[in-house]
């Protein structure tokens, strides 16, 4: 028995060390697919009728854009950061702390970084999966335009990337479930309220307003929602620039300290 | 088959400033079943840790199969197998799923993996229960898939942490077995574990160790022979410390007082089953000396909690 494994044993490359971890997340999810996708597409079907028709008919427009419109593309942005959140810190502090998935993970050939980076891209792809069913809810209920729609959905795989690095590093510091309160209150529902998904950002103080425009959020919404609605985005590179900076310095630091909690 | 396969010179671990692991030297070899035996403390797991490349060490040196741990952790890894303490299998999967994903993380995924896969469970008595939930599972079941999980890579090099902890005299019996078979096909075992009968069992060599040195080690009967008279007579009774003191220390060499009992170490055992021969109020058990008299010898009796 021992020698029939051995000659086909191939160590994963460095590069691609990540992607069984991201494999077994997805195989799970995908026993649970079917209640995963009705929340994925029914949750923004319901905000997008009850905000979009009930609150839409008391604000109208929002500039010359049917509040629905406005409404839809800000969802768009805003499930990305929900959905990349909540799987990088209770779903993946469950597989750290509590089913010790991660310790079995790591006597194998993959290492903590590893491990982290699978689990940050697996949320990023969750993100994707529930931005994608939000724009296909927002087409057929008419409220996407232009030809460059589709654009938005690669925005969302980076916004999700950036939300779910920044969460990791939660998840690094969290001893209970509870820990994660914090962020969600202090973190998580600020940017949601702020950065421009139910209402424009010009609305607010100009010290609000500056503080939004340093929270990655506002910079996903002013990718996405030109593209959805049918406009062009304005200083795509700086706002690229400030997703990309934001999920790559939280997932060095999400790295650097679980490689010391968990290989101490 | 017999180059070292670990290799470790002056390893030491540091916890806050604290060594856990201190100026451990060890050479094991290919093909044997090298236990370590310590109390809660002793430095066994954080020993494991660094082997396994989990840990770097504060100083000192470690090769296994040949590569440098902690930097070349990761292709080492890639040949041997884990079964740690406390088994943490994946609830989401069933026991299929389970060996599925782990040869996945060693890049094995191929069509080859399917038989290997029957291979194993039917080494572990698992057939029955592929694809069944781990939930359905007694601990004997998890533990054989444990063990079994830790071989999808067909590794050179085991390692047990405490394999057999919790689990019923069946199921552990069955462990034991599976484990000669392996080492019989000549992959080296290393294992941990509290129980003296199971190191005695199963391995070639013993290594007892305590606050993170090692204090000897050797086959288990010639540790025995080392370090104990062949003959051990645990006594318990009424009025003992007054026989003690007036009869049984003249006959008896050695003896140590571990409780309400005394145990009396002998070279020759009959004088003193003569004099207890006559004294009915006693309880006594006349046995062979076995490991857990060199261990408890080596390590002390007191308590460890931590």
């Amino acid at each position: 028995m021992a020698e029939s494994g051995a000659a086909d044993r191939i160590i994963p490359h460095r590069a691609v060390r990540w992607l069984p971890v991201w494999r077994r997340n997805l195989r799970v999810w995908s026993k649970l697919a079917l209640p995963s996708l009705m929340g994925n597409f029914g949750e923004p079907l319901l905000y997008l009728l009850a905000l979009g028709y009930g609150l839409g008919a008391l604000v109208g427009r929002i500039g010359d854009m049917p509040y629905m419109f406005f409404l839809a593309s800000g969802i768009f942005c805003s499930s990305t950061m929900m959905t990349a959140s909540f799987e990088a810190t209770y779903s993946a502090y469950s597989r750290m702390a509590v089913q010790k998935s991660w310790e079995a993970i790591v006597t194998t050939p993959l290492d903590v970084l590893d491990v982290v980076l699978g689990e940050v891209i697996w949320a990023a792809t969750k993100s994707l999966f529930s931005a994608t069913a939000i724009l296909l809810v927002a087409w057929a209920l008419g409220a996407v335009s232009g030809d460059f729609a589709v654009l938005a959905i690669p925005v969302a795989l980076l916004s999700g990337f950036c939300f779910a690095a920044m969460a990791m590093v939660v998840t690094a510091l969290a001893r209970s479930y509870d820990f994660f309160l914090y962020y969600n209150t202090l973190g998580v529902t600020p940017m949601l309220l702020i950065c421009g998904v139910f209402f424009p950002i010009s609305q607010m103080p100009a010290g609000v307003q500056s503080l939004a425009w340093a929270l990655p959020l506002t910079h996903s919404v002013a990718l996405a929602r030109p593209l959805i609605t049918g406009a062009a985005p304005e200083n795509v590179l700086l706002h690229l620039s400030v997703l990309t900076a934001y999920g790559l310095v939280a997932l060095g630091v999400a790295a650097t300290l679980l490689k010391r909690r968990l290989d101490a | 088959m017999n180059a070292p396969v670990v290799t470790a010179r002056a390893l030491t671990k540091m916890y806050a400033g604290v060594p856990v692991v201190d100026r451990v030297d060890v050479d094991i070899d290919g093909g044997e079943c090298w236990g370590l035996l310590g109390p809660n403390g002793a430095g066994k797991t954080t020993f494991l840790r660094m082997l396994v490349g989990r840990t770097p060490p504060t100083s000192g040196d470690i090769q296994v199969l040949g590569h440098h741990i902690p930097r070349q952790a990761s292709a080492m890894r890639a040949r041997i197998g884990v079964v740690p303490q406390l088994d943490n299998l994946d609830p989401d999967f069933t026991v299929n799923e389970n060996l599925r994903t782990y040869a996945g993380y060693f890049g094995i995924d191929h069509g080859g993996l399917r038989e290997r896969i029957r291979e194993l469970l039917e080494f572990a008595a698992l057939s029955q229960k592929a694809d069944a939930y781990l939930s359905t599972l007694s601990g004997g079941m998890l533990r054989r898939l444990s063990l079994i999980r830790a071989l999808v890579n067909a590794p050179e090099l085991l390692v047990l942490d405490e394999p057999t902890t919790g689990l019923d005299p069946q199921a552990r019996q069955l462990i034991w077995q599976r484990l000669r078979k392996l080492r019989s096909e000549g992959i080296t075992l290393i294992l941990t574990t509290h129980y003296m009968e199971e190191a005695e069992r199963l391995c070639d060599r013993v290594t007892i160790m305590d606050h993170g040195r090692l204090l000897d080690s050797g086959h288990p009967r010639a540790l025995v022979r080392q370090h104990i008279e062949p003959h051990v007579i645990e006594v318990h009774g009424e009025g003992l410390q007054r026989w003690h003191e007036e009869t049984a220390s003249r006959l008896a060499p050695r003896h140590e007082i571990a409780g309400d009992g005394i145990l009396y170490y002998l070279n020759d055992e009959r004088p003193l089953l003569e004099a207890l021969s006559g004294q009915k109020q006693f309880s006594f058990l006349h046995r062979p000396a076995n490991l857990e008299d060199v261990f408890l010898k080596l390590t002390g009796r007191e308590l460890r909690d931590g």
